[in-house]
């Protein structure tokens, strides 16, 4: 028998539960650019689809300072505010 | 008085003897090998014969007790403490030892080795009816090294303590599986093997830093997990170093934990970068690390186990593997380990953590984000300062793209014969790097896409812009400032080798220097 140290942080992962779907978008909606090359075109061209789509829904854009750091605490704050939903345009 | 340990010992029955017993007891450390302790045998059993007081007698290997007691016909119980647990825990130096513990457990009276005045005295006091021939025994006798003071045996014994510094959770790998599969199955390694860390040699890892072993060092992103000296430790065994680098592993990772330096975009970018340490001051050649022949590459205990250790931490506490928050689209062999020191004697110019605000005797390690490199530097025909730090320049100016200005850092490693090309001409550092951001220097013009090369700036932005700042100067770097450079490699050959950085600056990662515990 060896015993060795865990050179690991230990933490047992814990499942994180989503949010339940309701099958359909309604309410306001976070466009979030994170400020990659091109991410803004990518989400110009999905507000533009879902505007087509869902009428009703109302879209607000958000932008990450970098891509190369986590999200402000208030910009995270801000979109978990004022949204129902989120969608995020991530890297390459 | 100090009250003695409290402990139960099993005689080779099974049967549990325990202290304190309620009542004034004898208590005896022995071993077989020992021939003072073979000299006292009959002396305890005359004392455990009187009556006059219980003794439990403690024997240190489980084989020497049963020659022990065949040899010497005890009447009394040689109880086992071949774990050495009871002998740890009263800090045994030398056997025989004999302690005489008061009703309510303290130590009332103590006998080490054999001074036959000591014996007879403490007969006399504590068990008057024991029927001893003191004439017939040596007036005196050394005792022996307790086992537990035997290295190797001290270090598992300190480990397995109630008060060991470790606190780690114990994984213990069955006699059936491989030790070192189990660790790969696990993903605690880089996908090369690693030192099993054992609580001995995280323990022996522990002695090479004053540090205690709970102190936290870091929030280590991305899972920000407290990367505890213990951890480090862990790790550092896992890496393959020895304990005198711990304080130089330890200020790395505190380095790349800052904010500024940002280990968290390091890790996660697709663009694949990684720290690169560079260490300076006293502690380079204490610890036996190569600043010469090779520096960059292979071969160097030192410089390779502190590069992997921090990338071992950064993979096992902070959490960051390859397809988790881990994202390189191509990596680079840096992820593995890169670490090494400026050779400063070699250097007419001011060291590295000088010029960054440390004084020549301390020791110092600088962390910078690298995506790349070392790009080679090949100029053997140079023969003046200008023509060679030109030829750095066009080396740097291919980092990320020949086209992308203004972007990022760069780490130049000076080799022995370039500083004698540059310094012959009394070129500082300064020199070289106005002169890198002089023959850089290009109109945008020239760094916007055409229909041949793509990158650079962006062609409609270009074409949005008037004309004059179409031909304004851009120089490779944001600012001299961005331009690193130390010395180090081998007496032959003119090569240079740059590092290239990843974003720079605020919106990325900026070189951090942190002091190393000396």
């Amino acid at each position: 028998m060896t015993t060795i140290l865990d050179p690991t942080d230990e933490r047992v992962p814990i499942a994180r539960s989503i949010t339940p779907r309701t099958g359909e978008i309604t309410g306001r909606v976070a466009l979030l650019d994170i400020a990659k090359p091109r991410g803004n075109v990518l989400l110009d061209r999905l507000e533009q689809r879902l505007a087509e789509r869902l009428p009703g829904i109302t879209v607000n854009r958000y932008a990450k300072p970098t891509f190369t750091k986590p999200a402000p605490d208030a910009l995270r704050q801000d979109i978990r505010a004022g949204n129902d939903f989120v969608i995020e345009a991530l890297a390459d | 008085m100090a009250a003695l340990p409290a402990f139960s010992l099993a005689d080779p029955s099974g049967a549990d003897f325990a202290f304190p017993t309620g009542a004034r007891t004898a208590i005896c450390f022995v071993k077989e090998d020992c021939p003072t302790c073979n000299l006292v045998m009959p002396v305890l059993d005359a004392l455990h014969g009187s009556g006059d007081v219980p003794l439990l007698a403690a024997g240190q290997t489980t084989d020497g007790n049963a020659i022990l007691r065949e040899r010497h016909a005890l009447g009394f119980p040689l109880l086992d403490d071949a774990i050495l647990k009871v002998s740890f825990a009263y800090d045994v130096e030398t056997v025989p030892l004999v302690l005489l513990a008061d009703e309510e457990g303290n130590e009332v009276d103590r006998l080490v080795g054999f001074d036959r005045a000591e014996w007879q005295a403490f007969y006399q006091a504590h068990a008057p009816n024991a029927e001893v021939d003191w004439e017939a025994l040596p007036k005196w006798r050394p005792g022996c090294g307790s086992l537990t003071q035997d290295p190797i045996i001290a270090e598992r014994l300190r480990a397995e303590s109630e008060n060991s510094p470790l606190r780690a959770r114990r994984i213990e790998v069955a006699p059936s599986d491989d030790v070192h599969e189990f660790m790969f199955d696990q993903g605690f390694t880089d996908g090369l093997p690693v030192v099993p860390p054992t609580p001995e040699r995280v323990l022996r890892m522990l002695s090479g830093t004053t540090r205690d072993s709970q102190d936290v060092v870091a929030e280590m992103p991305p899972n920000y997990a407290p990367a505890t000296v213990e951890k480090i430790a862990v790790n550092a065994v896992l890496a393959g170093c020895k304990p005198e680098y711990m304080p130089v592993v330890i200020a790395a990772i505190e380095a790349i934990c800052t904010k500024t330096f940002n280990i968290h975009g390091v890790n996660a970018t697709t663009m694949g970068a990684s720290p690169v340490l560079v260490v300076n001051g006293p502690i380079r050649e204490r610890i036996g690390m190569n600043m010469r022949l090779g520096v960059l590459g292979q071969g160097t205990r030192a410089n390779a186990a502190i590069g992997r250790a921090v990338r071992l931490a950064v993979r096992n506490i902070g959490g960051a593997k390859p397809g988790g928050t881990e994202r390189s689209t191509l990596g680079n062999p840096m992820k593995f380990t890169m670490c090494f020191p400026e050779w400063e004697e070699r250097s007419p110019w001011p060291a590295l953590h000088v010029e960054r605000g440390f004084a020549p005797d301390d020791s110092v390690v600088t962390a910078f984000a690298m995506s790349s490199g070392p790009a080679l530097c090949v100029d053997q025909s140079s023969r003046t300062a200008k023509q060679l730090a030109g030829s750095f320049a066009l080396s740097m100016e291919a980092a990320h793209h020949v086209r992308a200005h203004n972007s990022s850092d760069a780490l130049l490693v000076v080799s022995p014969e370039h500083v004698d090309t540059l310094w012959r001409d009394r070129f500082t550092k300064d020199d070289i790097r106005e002169h890198v951001q002089k023959v850089t220097a290009r109109p945008l013009a020239e760094l916007a896409a055409d229909e041949n090369v793509g990158g650079g700036v962006p062609r409609e932005r270009l074409d949005a812009m008037p004309a004059e700042r179409r031909e304004r100067l851009m120089p490779k770097f944001a600012s001299k400032d961005n331009i690193h450079i130390i010395v180090a490699g081998s007496e032959a050959g003119k090569f240079s080798g740059v590092f290239h950085g990843w974003a720079g600056g605020e919106i990325g990662s900026i070189p951090v220097s942190r002091k190393i515990e000396s």
